[in-house]
């Protein structure tokens, strides 16, 4: 049943109307060869029915494995209640809705939401979502060119301590529009960046640096130093945080002496489930100062003439609908539904309760990473401190022993010999709140068991 | 009608220059451009030191329904901007040719003015407009 209200009476009027003969005709100026005739590959539809069945077995598929992967999305207990309230059809909405003022309520929850996000990073304010975190930074990167004062150069630093997808994004995003990102190697013993290789591009012409806290892999980077340098050589500095570390760590509107000047992050931890590539929600806060180069929708309070409170959109003037080519981006559709669902699961959880959360993963983390190194042929890549992720290196294949475990039911950590070939067999590892004592046991068991399959192979 | 002021010098886009007696050249928009826009919320003016191409976009009117670029008339350097602007953008609306200057320009040539339209030129050009 297709869900088009307009009858075929009602298509054949409109088209009378307008002179023309068939809505193929409407397409017309489409030449012949741009055109499709059909998707390779691309099976007939099925009925509810059909594909309610394919899906579940596809799904079945997957299983239940007990997953120790991180690298940017975490599996944290979500309250039922979130997502419950979330699915009310008030709040079913992908986007900030087209006739906003007349969603006060959509409104007061993504103000609800900014005031949140504002808080948890220390900065004055956010706009009411993006994407995910790569194209957040992606848009902080073209944002930070942009709002700079001083200097018009294109180039931002992206440290390799910093997530690669993020840097993919960012280049994929931002490269056509000529930003140029150029990397700083991380100091091989702490895993964080290599203050000697930054002083290569001291003195030099550079919009921004980005500084991901904690680090792709996991461990604390030495912020304030590194905002303080970074300032210094007159580049804007974009924080890219864990939100859920924030509740442990100094937010980045207190990094080093002036803080951070934007800030961005992934919200996926916020209450939003796993899965293949998302939808997740990319966040972003700033200080007033560069509020006016800052992409993405900004809901503000204000009264009415009788002194009501009231919600509304603000700084319109800098988006597309307005300023058109010239707007501060074009590509910066909020996630409305997923907004929603972190504004919620923060208000339930409390600070309180997200420092939990924080303290409990890092801990998870800390004695999974000791269970680990008691095999033989495991140790740690990296000293010093981390949140609740960690590097190992192996003595096998990282590729090899990641098969046997997941033979095992067992996702046991992210291969880094792609990105970070330098690092040899090196898996990166994640525990949350969600794993328990049998958890970390079972998987060091694995690993042993693995590695010496590995090793007979 | 807007006001047109006669010993100015204009540029079709709604800008208007005024040679200094210290050889720098004064620069805003026009009261046609001021009335077009309506309650300026925000003015972003270039910092000093900037070299502005004649034609180029220099600077940002924001209003309450509407942000526009601000071309430069003339090519020069940026030597001073209206720092006022920054907490009361409204002297644009109230004083255009007068405090709501942008900014000085150092001039790239001596002649940079000439290619600019008179009062009358300008005037015709709203006429046309019809503003």
């Amino acid at each position: 049943m297709p869900f088009i209200p307009h009858t075929e009476a009602d298509v054949r009027e409109m088209l009378a109307t307008i002179g023309a003969k068939s809505i193929e005709e409407l397409f017309d100026e489409i030449p012949q060869n741009l055109r499709v005739q059909g998707l390779a590959g691309i099976p007939e539809g099925l009925s509810e029915m059909e594909i309610g069945r394919l899906m579940s077995e596809r799904a079945r598929q997957d299983g239940r494995p007990l997953s120790f992967l991180g690298a940017g999305a975490y599996e944290h207990h979500i309250p039922s209640a979130v997502w419950a309230i979330t699915t009310r059809g008030e709040y079913y909405s992908a986007y900030t809705p087209y006739q906003a003022e007349a969603s006060q309520g959509t409104l007061q929850l993504i103000h609800e939401y900014q005031t949140m996000i504002s808080s948890l990073t220390g900065m004055e304010v956010s706009n009411a979502s993006l994407y995910d975190g790569g194209s957040a930074v992606a848009e902080a990167a073209l944002m930070a060119v942009r709002a700079h004062r001083k200097s018009k150069s294109l180039r931002v630093l992206v440290p390799s301590t910093v997530n690669p997808n993020y840097r993919r994004v960012a280049v994929s995003t931002a490269g056509n529009q000529g930003l140029r990102f150029e990397t700083v190697p991380y100091q091989r013993e702490t895993g964080c960046i290599d203050f000697a290789a930054l002083a290569a591009f001291a003195g030099q012409d550079i919009a921004a640096m980005v500084i991901q806290q904690p680090n792709f892999f996991g461990q604390l980077e030495d912020v304030d130093a590194l905002t303080d340098w970074a300032h210094e050589q007159g580049m804007l500095v974009i924080a890219a945080v864990n939100p859920t570390s924030l509740a442990l760590l100094k937010p980045p509107g207190e990094w080093g002496t002036k803080g951070a000047d934007i800030c961005v992050g992934e919200g996926q931890p916020l209450g939003v489930p796993l899965s293949s590539g998302g939808p997740y929600f990319g966040f972003m806060t700033t200080r007033m100062e560069y509020v006016r180069s800052m992409p993405g929708r900004i809901v503000g309070r204000t009264v009415d003439l009788e002194g009501r409170h009231g919600y509304t959109l603000t700084l319109q003037a800098r988006e597309q609908h307005i300023r058109r080519g010239k707007a501060t981006s074009n590509i910066c559709t909020n996630q409305g539904l997923l907004m929603t669902a972190a504004t919620i699961y923060m208000s339930l959880i409390g600070p309180a309760g997200l420092a939990q959360v924080a303290e409990t993963s890092m801990a998870r983390t800390h004695q999974l990473v000791t269970a680990l190194g008691r095999q033989r042929g495991v140790r740690q890549a990296f000293t010093g401190p981390r949140f609740h992720e960690s590097v190992l290196l192996l003595d096998r294949p990282a590729e090899a022993v990641l098969r046997e475990l997941e033979s095992q039911g067992i996702l046991g950590g992210v291969d880094l010999s792609g990105d970070y070939p330098e690092l040899g067999s090196a898996i990166l590892v994640c525990a949350t709140e969600t794993k328990t004592d049998g958890d970390i046991e079972r998987y060091a068991n694995a690993l042993g068991t693995a590695l010496q399959a590995v090793r007979a192979a | 009608m807007s006001q047109v002021i006669t010993d100015l010098k204009y540029a079709k886009s709604h800008e208007w220059a005024r040679l200094l007696p210290s050889g720098l050249v004064e620069i805003g928009i026009t009261d046609h451009a001021q009335h077009a826009l309506g309650d300026l919320v925000f003015v972003d003016v270039p910092e000093a030191g900037r070299t502005l191409e004649a034609g180029a976009a220099c600077a940002v009117v924001e209003s309450v329904k509407a942000a526009s670029d601000v071309y430069a008339p003339i090519a020069g350097t940026v030597v001073e901007c209206n720092a006022e602007l920054a907490s009361t953008p409204e002297l644009i609306n109230q004083d255009c040719y007068g405090k709501g200057w942008m900014i000085r320009v150092k001039p790239a040539s001596a002649s940079a003015l000439e290619g600019l339209l008179s009062a009358d030129a300008y005037s015709a050009v709203l006429a046309a407009e019809g503003g």
